[in-house]
């Protein structure tokens, strides 16, 4: 059990289109490259056509480039950004179901949630959840700081990441079946790179 | 006016300029052949036997042409017939273009009757591929279609119709423009400064070697190929599917490179200082061991496939672009150079191999393979289309027909596909009909699709079959006489009588058995304008050399002693 967050943790940031049948291309060049995934997310962005992922490999930079420069080969893949040290936000979301059936198990909880950016979303009487967001590091610590007192469940969202400041990673692209969806975003008038 | 399915992709096929498909009928592309009969004098629709020869054949005649080929197939067994097709297709950068059928959409996910989730199936090997959901978005799914398997690296795109699709009726328009896709940008020049970092690297060198390969002839760079090569004078290796990038009859051309390559090619890799690699990837068929590739050069890797950079072999100058824009780049500021010690040594190694050249040798009373491919180079005049199977054949016609024209060599080179050769031929002949095509294949990988042997008479294609027999599954033998102590488990082969079987087909055929048999019987092949078999009976236990066994160093060849070496 380690609480250690591999130093050699590199991003990648990919934004994708909103296509039925995109993350199984996605999942099956990994495997196919067999390239060793530490996470993956998927969500969507403020353009309902486009999808953003975050992956985090554990590697040396050099591999990120080379599963960016792959994912960049298919063509549902729009861009790809490789985050190593450009200075971005992190964040990592963590459900923690914890045992919670005595005094002693609740002023602990209490206490630890105290010194972190957590919260109790839900308390019964023998078990509490509790909702963590913040960078896989601090969250790994957490996760560490409140097992002895006894994890029933948990779920993680994996990291998902955005560089800082203006370099802003989005697209503008139109596309024919989506020219429903792109009327309602002009007709929205959101949605323009910086 | 309103077209149903069907006729959108009909009438799309002639948008992109396709005269012949490739295909077999069955219950989910009933629609689609139906729809045929309204086109059929303006689309040729060839009957295969097996869907496999289909894929190869689109195949055939993607390499022939450099246009996009086209297979069709029905839905399960059909589309699943393609897939070896498709791998083919995929490892060596062939632009196909497959149209499956498909259940219809409400009993997709059911386990209809002949329902496999293709697109799933053939996701790994095909550049891209859909499912169409509305027949609105067929059109443009097609147009996509095609431009992304002839664009960039090309390479095979499947389309999977289900079948009410197929059957539904919309407005017909083509899509007009340039298809832009958001996520879809090949890349084509390269920065100045890579430009000058690679020049510069070709100006410090003392011993560079150009490595060529299929990419020269895929991006129409073999002029600008010869100017660098000469203006510099670097030697030119080439790849297996690079043959015909420069004329091998060019002095600064030393031959193929490789598992079974020209020895000086390899020693030249391995003492060279630069290596300048253009569109070629790499293969452990042509590196042999990484760690001890190369390791005194420096290297320059061109390639429009950005993935290929940094893959194998690191690159001191990699560049993602296209060949021809690249070079074209490159070609003003490259300074006249000459590497007169360099091309020397390489001319020393050159002499040593013709010494150990088995035509070179006293063989009375035995037909080699390297002879008949030897005799019909030298009797087509060094002009033929040469489609090979996968073996010791395949290496043979690699070393002993050299080829002076791009495209005029078809072979299965990345996935090394038995049964490719003869369909493969088919196709090339559709696309180049006025080209002489031979398919030069082995017994044992002609009877994988010889079933084509009733769609070469149907259709009357003028294909000369040359079949090796050495009634052995000679390349696999080869590895077991050398690395499994002659153990000949699986190797030998009963055949049939290839010249009756050609008889069964009413195909005219010959035999030879004697090296003074050979002339006349491509001469006769030669004459008949239709389909025509030989059967070469060889010697059965032949070797192709030199070797670098899998693995091994590049340098560390298995090499025919000279005469009088035993
Ligand atoms: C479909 C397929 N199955 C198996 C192999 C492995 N294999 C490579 S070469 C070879 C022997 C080919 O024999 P033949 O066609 O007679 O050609 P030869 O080597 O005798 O010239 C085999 C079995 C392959 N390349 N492709
Ligand atoms: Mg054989």
């Amino acid at each position: 059990m380690t609480s250690q967050v591999d130093i050699n943790k590199v991003t990648v940031v990919a934004l994708v289109e909103n296509e039925p049948g995109v993350l199984n291309r996605i999942a099956s060049l990994f495997r196919r490259r067999a390239f060793n995934i530490d996470s993956l997310t998927v969500g969507r962005t403020h353009k309902p056509h486009i999808s953003r992922m975050t992956i985090r490999v554990v590697a040396g930079p050099e591999y990120a480039r080379k599963i960016a420069t792959n994912l960049q080969k298919l063509v549902n893949v729009i861009d790809v950004r490789v985050l190593d040290n450009e200075p971005h936000v992190e964040r990592d979301l963590a459900l923690i179901k914890v045992r919670n059936d005595d005094a002693d198990s609740r002023n602990t909880i209490t206490e630890i949630c105290d010194r972190y950016p957590a919260r109790i979303v839900d308390v019964g009487p023998k078990v509490a959840i509790i909702e963590m967001v913040a960078t896989e590091e601090i969250l790994e610590e957490f996760i560490d700081e409140v097992r002895p007192t006894g994890i029933v469940e948990m779920i993680r969202t994996g990291v998902v990441s955005m560089g800082r400041g203006t370099r802003i990673h989005d697209t503008n692209f139109t596309r024919r079946d989506l020219a429903k969806i792109q009327n309602q975003i002009s007709a929205g008038g959101n949605g323009n790179v910086i | 006016m309103k077209l149903t399915g069907s006729e959108i992709i009909m009438e799309c096929l002639l948008q992109e300029g396709v005269h012949v498909m490739f295909g077999y009928p069955g219950g989910a592309i009933l629609p689609t052949y139906d729809a045929m009969t309204k086109y059929e004098n303006r689309l040729h629709h060839v009957l295969v036997r097996h869907e496999q020869g289909a894929s190869h054949m689109a195949d055939g005649y993607a390499r022939a042409t450099g246009e996009v080929g086209v297979c069709i197939a029905t839905s399960g067994p059909g589309a699943t017939n393609l897939v070896t097709g498709l791998a083919t297709a995929m490892m060596d950068s062939s632009p196909i273009l497959a149209i499956t059928g498909q259940v219809p959409i409400p009993a997709i996910g059911s386990d209809a009757f002949q329902e496999t989730d293709v697109t799933g199936v053939t996701l790994p090997i095909t550049k891209h591929n859909y499912l169409v959901t509305d027949v609105r978005d067929l059109a443009y799914t097609m147009k996509e279609a095609f431009h992304i398997a002839r664009t960039g690296r090309p390479g095979p795109v499947l389309v999977d119709v289900p079948k009410d699709v197929q059957l539904a009726l919309t407005e017909f328009e083509y899509p007009e423009g340039e298809i832009v896709l958001p996520g879809y940008h090949p890349p084509s020049s390269a920065d100045g400064s890579e430009i000058s970092d690679a020049l510069r690297l070709i100006e410090e060198a003392e011993r560079p070697i150009i490595l060529a390969g299929h990419g020269i002839m895929m991006s129409g760079a073999m002029q600008e190929l010869r100017e660098l090569s000469e203006r510099a004078q670097i030697p030119v290796t080439l790849t297996l599917l690079g043959k015909g990038g420069m004329p091998e009859d060019h002095p600064l051309v030393i031959g193929m490179m490789g598992m079974h390559g020209e020895a000086s090619a390899n020693l030249a890799i391995q003492e060279a200082d630069l290596l300048i690699a253009l569109g070629m990837r790499f293969d452990d068929r042509v590196t042999g061991n990484l760690k001890t590739y190369a390791r005194n050069a420096r290297k320059i890797h061109v390639d429009i496939d950005r993935s290929e950079i940094n893959k194998n072999v690191k690159a001191d100058v990699g560049i993602a672009g296209d060949l021809k824009t690249v070079l074209t780049q490159m070609l003003p500021k490259l300074k006249p150079k000459s590497h007169p010690e360099w091309i020397g040594r390489i001319r020393d190694w050159l002499e040593d191999s013709s010494e150990r050249d088995i035509l070179n040798y006293e063989t009375p009373g035995r037909l080699l393979t390297a002879q008949v491919i030897n005799d019909i180079w030298e009797h087509t005049q060094g002009e033929a289309i040469t489609v090979t199977d996968v073996g010791q054949h395949q290496m043979l016609e690699a070393q002993y027909y050299p080829h002076q024209r791009p495209a005029t060599l078809l072979t299965s080179g990345g996935l090394g596909t038995m049964g490719f050769g003869f369909p493969a031929a088919i196709g090339a002949k559709f696309g180049k009909p006025e080209e002489e095509v031979w398919a030069i294949v082995g017994d044992g990988g002609f009877q994988m699709t010889l079933c084509e042997l009733a769609t070469a008479a149907q259709e009357n294609v003028n294909v000369n079959i040359a079949i090796i027999n050495n009634f052995f599954l000679g390349m696999v033998r080869q590895w077991q006489e050398l690395f499994y102590e002659k153990r000949y488990e699986a190797t030998p082969l009963f055949n049939p009588d290839f010249c009756k079987l050609a008889d069964a087909y009413r195909i005219p055929n010959r035999r030879v058995t004697k090296r003074d048999e050979i002339a006349d019987a491509v001469q006769f092949a030669r004459d008949i304008d239709g389909p025509t078999l030989i059967e070469f009976v060889v010697e059965k236990e032949e070797m192709v050399y030199p070797m670098v066994p899998a693995g091994a160093d590049l340098h560390d060849m298995k090499r025919r002693p000279k005469p009088g070496e035993g």
